[in-house]
């Protein structure tokens, strides 16, 4: 347990020393330009315009710098034979796991507030907190993945190919299921196989369109029951994460 | 940092000479563009509203603002006298119904549709705007009222057709009864009758959907302003206009 606090501490005080922070800051100077630029050609709906383009910019940020500062960081250890080091000492290889997994998801819910705190000058306070909750768990997410990823694969490209991949069909799989169930889907064994097909890919994914949604910042808060669902979504597919994760690992002769 | 790297004089002269070349090829590679606008045969098919929403990868809300952003770019140059006449009102109606169907909540498509593109001095595509208005309040009455009575509106100023603004003034009966809707609107047959002319309908309007807290977003209400003011100007120009050829005849 110690152990795994340790490697928690220090991935963090990795990610406060290496260039994420400076890469938050960017990107929400990026955000905050591109929504004054928007409000002054919206000649509607000013403030949701606004509000929706900014979070839908930052929490396509705050996942990319994610998964970036994880490959580089895992990547990083593998060159330097830290992992090696590391578990030649009383570290168990689930600890050390467990403990970047946690240190990662600490760095992912700072970068989460931090990237809600514009979205209070367009959305009310609670929609705002249930949005900052959500994208630190999606942080989360992401983290485990690319976790997960960078130390299966040997390649770092591949690592952040696999994640975005991941994460991308997560957030359209909803509407493909939609596509391929609608009436305009293709009738007959060849439309039903993709449909079934479809429903099989998603059932290996995580519904990422109904989390850390732009329409709870726009209309209304989430309700506790949408908020849980949103929730236990990622909770659940972080602990599948994990567990592949920690799986993989034991497994490897190292 | 700044330890790692070695003087700018340790850079060999042809290095630093091709990057300042290739900042200039760069530049003027550039310049020789014509400035990007979009012209109105430029505006594609619409796509379904479900490819709209696969492609905006759970961010339908935002997508769906920026694409009416992108949109209302076309044809709208301050080069064209009359903006929107080339526009293809046939796409650009199934743009804004993609647009509607990605988020249906949003105000915004028919906003567009209903005080820019049914303002448009062409009868037959004002009449496809505003029906297009007609066809999604039906959808949702409750939230797209504002919208449909604008379109009852410029279907008596400025389409001059009666029988229209009464059909649409009729939909609007349907939510009479509905908590939030100001009188003039659920009384909308009797505001269409009466004798009152384009500035002071849109005026009284526009003091009932500020009254009714329809309207909250500053930028909307600017914009409406800014459509009064229009409103104002063209009238005190076509009253001198007819107060000029009074005085010329006599």
């Amino acid at each position: 347990m110690h152990g795994a606090l340790a490697i928690a501490r220090f991935a963090l005080l990795e990610a406060r020393r290496s260039p994420l922070p400076w890469l938050a800051g960017a990107a929400l100077a990026a955000a905050l330009a591109l929504a004054a630029f928007v409000s002054q050609v919206a000649i509607a709906e000013g403030t949701k315009v606004q509000a929706s383009v900014t979070a839908a910019l930052l929490r396509a940020a705050a996942v990319f710098l994610v998964a970036t500062h994880v490959v580089a960081s895992i990547a990083r250890e593998a060159n330097d034979r830290v992992l090696d080091f590391v578990l030649a000492s009383a570290l168990s290889r689930p600890a050390w796991y467990l403990g970047k997994l946690a240190g990662f998801a600490v760095a992912g819910a700072i970068l989460a507030v931090a990237f809600a705190a514009p979205l209070l000058l367009w959305a009310a306070p609670g929609a705002v907190a249930a949005w900052a909750l959500s994208l630190a768990l999606e942080c989360m997410l992401v983290g485990a993945a690319a976790l997960f990823f960078a130390t299966a694969l040997a390649q770092p490209a591949a690592a952040l190919g696999a994640t975005a991949g991941l994460y991308l069909l997560g957030r359209s799989i909803g509407a493909i299921q939609a596509i391929a169930s609608g009436p305009i889907a293709p009738q007959g064994v060849g439309g039903r196989a993709a449909e079934w097909a479809v429903e099989a890919l998603a059932l290996l994914l995580p519904r990422l369109d109904a989390v850390s949604r732009s329409a709870w910042l726009l209309y209304d808060p989430p309700s506790a029951a949408e908020f849980g669902a949103a929730g236990a979504v990622l909770v659940a597919y972080t602990a599948l994460l994990a567990a592949a994760g920690l799986f993989d690992l034991a497994r490897r002769s190292l | 940092m700044r330890s790692e790297q070695r003087a700018i004089g340790a850079v060999p002269r042809w290095i630093a000479v091709g990057l300042v070349l290739a900042f200039a090829a760069q530049f003027a590679v550039h310049l020789s563009f014509a400035p990007s606008r979009t012209a109105a045969a430029d505006l594609p098919p619409a796509p379904a509203a479900g490819a709209l929403r696969a492609a905006s990868f759970g961010e339908p809300e935002a997508v769906a603002r920026l694409a009416m952003l992108w949109l209302q770019a076309f044809d709208s140059s301050a080069e064209n006298r009359l903006p929107y006449r080339e526009l293809d009102y046939d796409r650009l109606i199934g743009w804004l119904g993609a647009i509607q169907r990605t988020d249906p909540k949003s105000a915004y498509p028919l906003f567009a549709a209903s005080r820019i593109y049914a303002e448009v001095p062409d009868a037959e595509k004002a009449r496809a705007a505003i029906e297009f208005v007609y066809r999604e309040y039906l959808e949702a009455p409750r939230e797209r009222w504002p919208a449909l009575a604008h379109a009852a509106l410029l279907a008596k100023h400025r389409l001059g057709n009666l029988a229209l603004a009464l059909r649409y003034a009729r939909a609007l009966r349907a939510i009479a009864d509905e908590p939030g809707i100001p009188l003039w609107a659920a009384q909308m047959e009797a505001f269409v009758l009466e004798d009152m002319n384009e500035l002071e309908a849109a005026k009284v309007m526009l003091g009932g959907l500020l009254a009714a807290g329809r309207i909250s977003d500053p930028a909307e209400r600017r914009f409406l302003e800014a459509r009064i003011a229009e409103l104002e100007n063209r009238m005190r120009a076509e009253k001198q206009g007819v107060l000029r050829r009074d005085s010329s005849s006599r």
